[in-house]
């Protein structure tokens, strides 16, 4: 019943008007930018770190936290009315949305979604609230360790087990990992692959890489295949509103993506592709009306939709409670805690209940918010999807390089960005997944003093790795989560999520 | 360390596939050579030179990997690419660096990016483009700098406002 007593605690600090005023400017901007095609919530948060490190960290938090939410609505409007998804995870809703859409079903289709999202949001931060304190309780125990070895799990679930190709997977966390090591050693004050350039010595930032891979990258890469594509944006026509027997066969496949989205989020395993996918195909195989798939099923859109903001959901409770990122913008959510010198993980619930559980209580706040007006808000985000593509990924750019002007306006800093623009071009171009480079960035050095305590601990013998039962244990399912790829066709079917 | 097997692989070897193996294989050869910089001062556990060399391995492995998913030809297909449009954006970038490392300012230098960009997606009014990017950029930093106190480089415009 703690739980309840934190949460209660939570809502007082989250419902306080500096505090809401924050949740709302979070999903409005959210929403905002990831309506924008190609544009996800992690490089949102990347552009705003810079020009937040001055406000309180409980309000930017919760900001954060409402892009994130914000930036999943967002991505599923571009996806039902262009079918282009901004991101990876709203694929699976692209495949009927889109088609409901052209059939003149597309508010039903957009308000299966919010309310879907509304839905399953709720009740998998019902899950994270009731979740986190009970790993916790577990986390506290673990070593040094048995942290690194959990490291080891996240890196080769997010690079290696789900990707189309375990090798170029690898490849971009190895990319990052080598990124991780600029900069001053924290133990030994020694400076690694800094060449003697003096900004070098601060190591990489997270949100220049970011920035660099998903805004220059993705800008790069449209660019240069414009003459391949063309956007068609359909008209929202007819009714908003959903009719009864939209209802009733919407709140199944809620409640299932539900199910599916939250555990397989909550899990070190990364991506809302794998639930959303999984949804889809289950509402296929259970839906009355098979005849319609293909052709815009409202079930299509309302499971995968559920599944992708409960897995969303998800991907905190691993970031709060263990310090874990496992997606690129859970990475980003790290990096604004680090920001304020906050780390999340257990010790952070016991030090900063406040900060913890106004984030978490938000999170609800953040949902109604999205529920109450992105619906009302559907012709403002058609205009934005109406900016012509010029002056769209000119303003994308100019945002961009405004945040590491802001943050260090030296050459170097800028020349690191367009180069990390190059390699997210490059990557795009040979089909390299983005997410690992920035989850091997913020993670590998962690990673790193985590291996290195638990060595100066023994004194030496890396047999402690194996003593600790948690530690062999986990290492034992990294392994095995290397090698499954390698042996098991079938499972790159899953693309790792870039978002 | 092969790929998934997958369709029958083309013969052909795929000539950025092998640049791409090379350039892994230079880097873990820079993490190794960096590492020797390191004075070993650690008594008990590993030092600042064990992680380089570890991650340097990996490399090493990944860059034979990736040779052979290039010569075996297993690399997806690309689509033609338009280099003229990646040149634009890219020299935008550069005049930006520039502009800024001569102490141009935050106009003058997004406003040389945002015309580049344009032109890159094939926007073919310049001067149009030119005036909304000094428009646009001028709000920005006066709502920068006025409302939110964030310290923009400035340059001749800047100290006109």
């Amino acid at each position: 019943m703690e739980t309840f007593a934190a949460l209660a605690h939570g809502m007082a600090v989250a419902v306080q008007p500096m505090n809401l005023l924050y949740a709302l400017i979070g999903v409005f901007l959210g929403t905002a930018v990831g309506v924008l095609p190609g544009i996800g919530p992690a490089l949102t948060v990347a552009l705003l770190l810079p020009v937040t490190y001055k406000l309180d960290p409980g309000g930017s938090l919760i900001m954060f936290a409402g892009i994130y939410y914000g930036g999943m609505y967002g991505g599923s409007t571009t996806a039902i009315l262009i079918n282009t998804p901004g991101e990876s995870a709203s694929m699976a809703t692209a495949l009927e949305g889109n088609k409901m859409a052209k059939a003149g079903r597309g508010g039903p289709a957009l308000a299966t979604s919010a309310i879907g999202s509304f839905v399953a949001g709720t009740i998998a931060t019902i899950g994270l609230a009731f979740l986190a304190p009970w790993l916790v309780d577990f986390a506290v125990r673990f070593g040094p360790e048995d942290y690194f070895a959990l490291m080891c799990v996240a890196f080769v679930t997010v690079s290696a087990t789900f990707g189309d190709s375990p090798i170029r997977g690898l490849t971009s966390l190895f990319i990052g990992l080598t990124l991780g090591l600029v900069g001053i050693d924290k133990l030994t004050g020694q400076a690694r692959l800094a060449f003697g350039i003096p900004e070098l010595l601060d190591g990489v930032e997270v949100t220049t890489l970011a920035v660099g891979l998903f805004a220059l990258g993705e800008a790069l890469h449209v660019a240069s295949r414009r003459h391949h594509t063309e956007e068609k944006i359909e008209p929202v026509r007819g009714s908003l509103w959903m009719t009864k027997e939209d209802w009733k066969r919407s709140w199944k496949p809620w409640l299932r993506g539900t199910m599916f989205g939250f555990p397989i989020g909550a899990l070190p395993a990364g991506g809302a592709e794998i639930p959303t996918f999984l949804s889809y195909s289950t509402e296929k195989r259970l839906t009355k009306h098979p005849e319609e798939f293909g052709k815009g099923a409202i079930e299509g859109v309302a499971g995968p939709e559920a599944a992708n903001n409960a897995s969303a959901a998800g991907t905190l409770v691993p970031l709060l409670t263990l310090g874990l990122p496992t997606s690129a913008t859970a990475a980003m959510m790290l990096a604004g805690f680090q920001q304020y010198g906050l780390n999340p993980g257990p010790l952070l619930f016991a030090e900063r209940p406040d900060l913890v559980w106004g984030l978490i209580a938000s999170l609800f706040i953040a949902n109604v918010m999205l529920l109450v007006l992105n619906l009302p808000l559907v012709g403002l985000w058609v205009k934005l999807l109406a900016i012509p593509q010029p002056w769209l990924y000119a303003g994308i750019l100019v945002f961009a390089t405004m945040g590491t002007i802001a943050a260090k306006p030296s050459v170097v800093e800028l020349s690191m960005l367009a180069a990390f623009g190059v390699l997210g071009f490059l990557m795009r171009r040979f089909d390299f997944p983005i997410a690992p480079v920035v989850v091997g960035l913020i993670l590998g050095p962690i990673a790193e003093s985590q291996l290195r305590r638990a060595l100066a601990i023994s004194l030496g013998d890396p047999l402690v790795l194996l003593q600790s039962p948690m530690s062999a244990t986990l290492l034992g399912i990294a392994l095995i989560a290397l090698l499954a790829p390698f042996v098991m066709k079938g499972l790159g079917r899953f693309r790792a999520s870039e978002d | 360390m092969t790929d998934l097997p997958q369709a029958p692989a083309s013969r052909r070897v795929d000539r950025a596939g092998v640049v791409i193996a090379a350039a892994l294989a230079a880097l873990a050869a820079v993490l190794v050579w960096d590492s020797r910089q390191l004075a070993t001062t650690t008594m008990y556990g590993m030092g600042p030179e064990v992680m380089p060399v570890v991650i340097a391995i990996g490399l090493g492995l990944l860059a034979i990997g990736n040779l052979v998913d290039a010569l075996r030809g297993n690399l997806p297909e690309r689509e033609s690419a338009d280099p003229k449009a990646v040149w634009l954006i890219l020299g935008g970038l550069a005049m930006l660096i520039a502009i800024i490392g001569l102490g141009g300012g935050f106009i003058l230098a997004t406003s040389a990016l945002f015309v580049t960009t344009s032109a890159a997606f094939g926007r073919r009014a310049i001067l149009i483009d030119t005036a909304i990017a000094l428009v646009m950029t001028t709000l920005i930093y006066l709502a920068f700098d006025r409302l939110l106190t964030l310290s923009l480089p400035t340059g001749p415009l800047e100290r006109l406002l």
